[in-house]
């Protein structure tokens, strides 16, 4: 990765299109799959990330010069587990409900790969500006697709995006899709169509 | 497989084997479905000219996918498999279950279950019973209610099968006049292709003796659920049904020989065969037996499909002259 070169701009949308974290790196997949049987849930495990990644990544890149190589990881594992941590807390005093429904899925952002990968892969390396430009791309681009995942998935499985009905009464539901086989459905697809348009982008 | 029709094709270098047979797929395939033609008439007759429309519905639709899939994909249609995978189907699904579930289950047979993977010969599993198996997780008690077959002298719309019978406690089958005429002639509730026994074994033996499916999966799965389910009933005659009625009840019959022997989903080998058999046998006795479901024959061949590549891998024979590792 070329430093100071990528304009901040690039920065911020890399994470949106060309490195989207779950459609192109297909990392934090177990939330991914887990969480999104409708668009709420998956709206607000983009959010619970986009706060977690921001957060550590502000720290992290803070300490940079001063976390000793040899110990990097258990550092960077302590500082994410203290900020989800606050966001289990939180969500769950404050919305109790949508922290049911995402259940273990909050405290496990511990171990999800996203974030830990950005503190490894940018943050460690980089000035604070810049982490967290790229931390904020990262995590917008890994809500909107667990959004759209997650409304995908509830639209053909109960027939409503954000609880708002959407297909006729004589719909009825697909069932499958709001089960587990439903989002492997789903992510594949959406992976076949970002390669199809990624594809079509390029030869033009 | 090659067609021998054209002058250039005379000369063709290929790699072996140069013999080439008669058969080829289309002719296999149209076999497999001239041998599904008494089963499908005793659907007709059990369930009236419904059955026969969603038949042609669930064959029509995997027809169009099929076309439409491989018109994206810059091929051409150059087999009937899909209309075989249509009628399949069509076979598992209950009597009076609507035009657009059909459909919508014929489209996810063969876009999701075969052309994904790259077409037929590429599919994981047997396409035919995944398309059921969608329907079955996404429209559960659509799924699952029966009508009585029309010669039945009952008012009742829902009807439970012989086996959704046993397993909540009302059983259909009290006598053993009910055996012969119940299972093995199908006068029975159940999918409109499943119920009538000996239709299903006498197209089942046709494409047998012409080699169109290994015997050995059908002889090891029927032999299984046989054995198996007579142990149990042996140990508890009260508390589980006897072999005769596992064999001849649910989707068994149609499963071993039209749904287990496809070609492409089942291993090659013969101890191959035989592993995939007693695996699938052993699967649904345990469904069941214990299991949540009434019927397990669906699950037990997805279940064994994606064995398939394993078990080829470890049953592949020796060569001639190979030496052991």
């Amino acid at each position: 990765m070329a430093k100071n070169k990528i304009s901040l701009i690039k920065e911020f949308t890399k994470g949106l299109w060309d490195e989207n974290p779950v459609l192109v790196m297909l990392l934090g997949l177990c939330p991914t799959l887990a969480v999104t049987n409708s668009a709420i849930n998956g709206l607000s495990m983009g959010l619970a990330v986009l706060f977690t990644l921001t957060s550590s990544s502000i720290i992290i890149s803070t300490f940079r010069k001063i976390i000793p190589d040899e110990v990097r990881i258990p550092t960077f594992i302590v500082v994410i587990a203290t900020f989800v941590t606050i966001t289990d807390l939180t969500m769950a005093a404050k919305f109790p409900e949508i922290s049911k429904a995402l259940g273990p899925f909050i405290p496990l952002i511990v171990v999800n790969c996203i974030i830990l990968g950005r503190q490894e892969a940018f943050s460690s390396k980089n000035p604070v500006g810049r982490s967290i430009i790229d931390a904020l791309g990262m995590s917008v681009g890994f809500t909107l697709t667990l959004t759209l995942l997650g409304a995908i998935r509830e639209l053909l499985g109960a027939g409503t995006i954000f609880q708002i009905q959407i297909m006729p009464d004589s719909f009825a539901n697909w069932m499958v899709m709001i089960l587990p086989p439903g989002a492997f459905l789903t992510l594949g697809f959406m992976i076949a169509g970002y390669n199809w348009i990624n594809d079509k982008l390029k030869t033009q | 497989m090659a067609k021998k029709n054209s002058e250039e094709q005379r000369f063709t270098l290929s790699s072996s084997p140069h013999l080439s047979k008669e058969d080829d797929v289309n002719k296999i395939m149209n076999t497999v479905i001239m041998a599904l033609v008494p089963a499908i008439a005793f659907s007709v007759y059990h369930f009236g000219w419904d059955s026969l429309l969603t038949i042609m519905v669930a064959a029509g639709s995997c027809l169009a996918t099929e076309y439409l899939i491989k018109k994206m994909r810059k091929r051409e249609v150059t087999d009937t498999s899909s209309l075989l995978t249509g009628i399949l189907l069509a076979m598992t699904l209950p009597p009076g279950l609507g035009i657009g579930f059909v459909m919508l289950g014929s489209v996810f047979a063969i876009a999701i279950g075969k052309e994904i993977f790259g077409g037929l010969g590429y599919n994981i599993f047997n396409p035919a019973l995944l398309g059921r198996a969608f329907l079955q997780a996404s429209f559960p008690v659509k799924m699952t209610t029966w009508e009585a077959p029309q010669h039945l002298a009952m008012d009742a719309k829902s009807f439970a099968t012989p086996l959704g019978g046993y397993k909540f406690g009302e059983s259909v089958i009290q006598n053993a006049g009910d055996y012969i005429d119940g299972l093995i002639m199908g006068n029975v509730g159940g999918c409109i292709g499943e119920t009538s026994a000996i239709a299903i074994i006498l197209g089942g033996v046709f494409i047998l003796v012409k080699k169109y499916a290994d015997w050995r999966i059908p002889v090891s799965y029927l032999g299984t659920v046989f054995v198996l389910g007579g142990i149990f009933w042996l140990i508890s005659p009260a508390n589980y049904p006897d072999p005769i009625f596992h064999l001849f009840s649910g989707g068994l019959m149609i499963g071993a020989f039209f749904m287990a022997t496809d070609m492409v989903t089942s291993p090659v080998t013969p101890l191959g065969s035989w592993i995939f058999g007693i695996g699938a046998g052993v699967i649904v006795i345990l469904i069941r037996l214990f299991g949540g479901l009434p019927e397990g024959v669906m699950y037990s061949i997805i279940f064994m499909n994606a064995f398939v590549p394993l078990i080829d891998r470890y049953t592949r024979p020796k060569y001639f002259g190979e030496v052991k590792k």
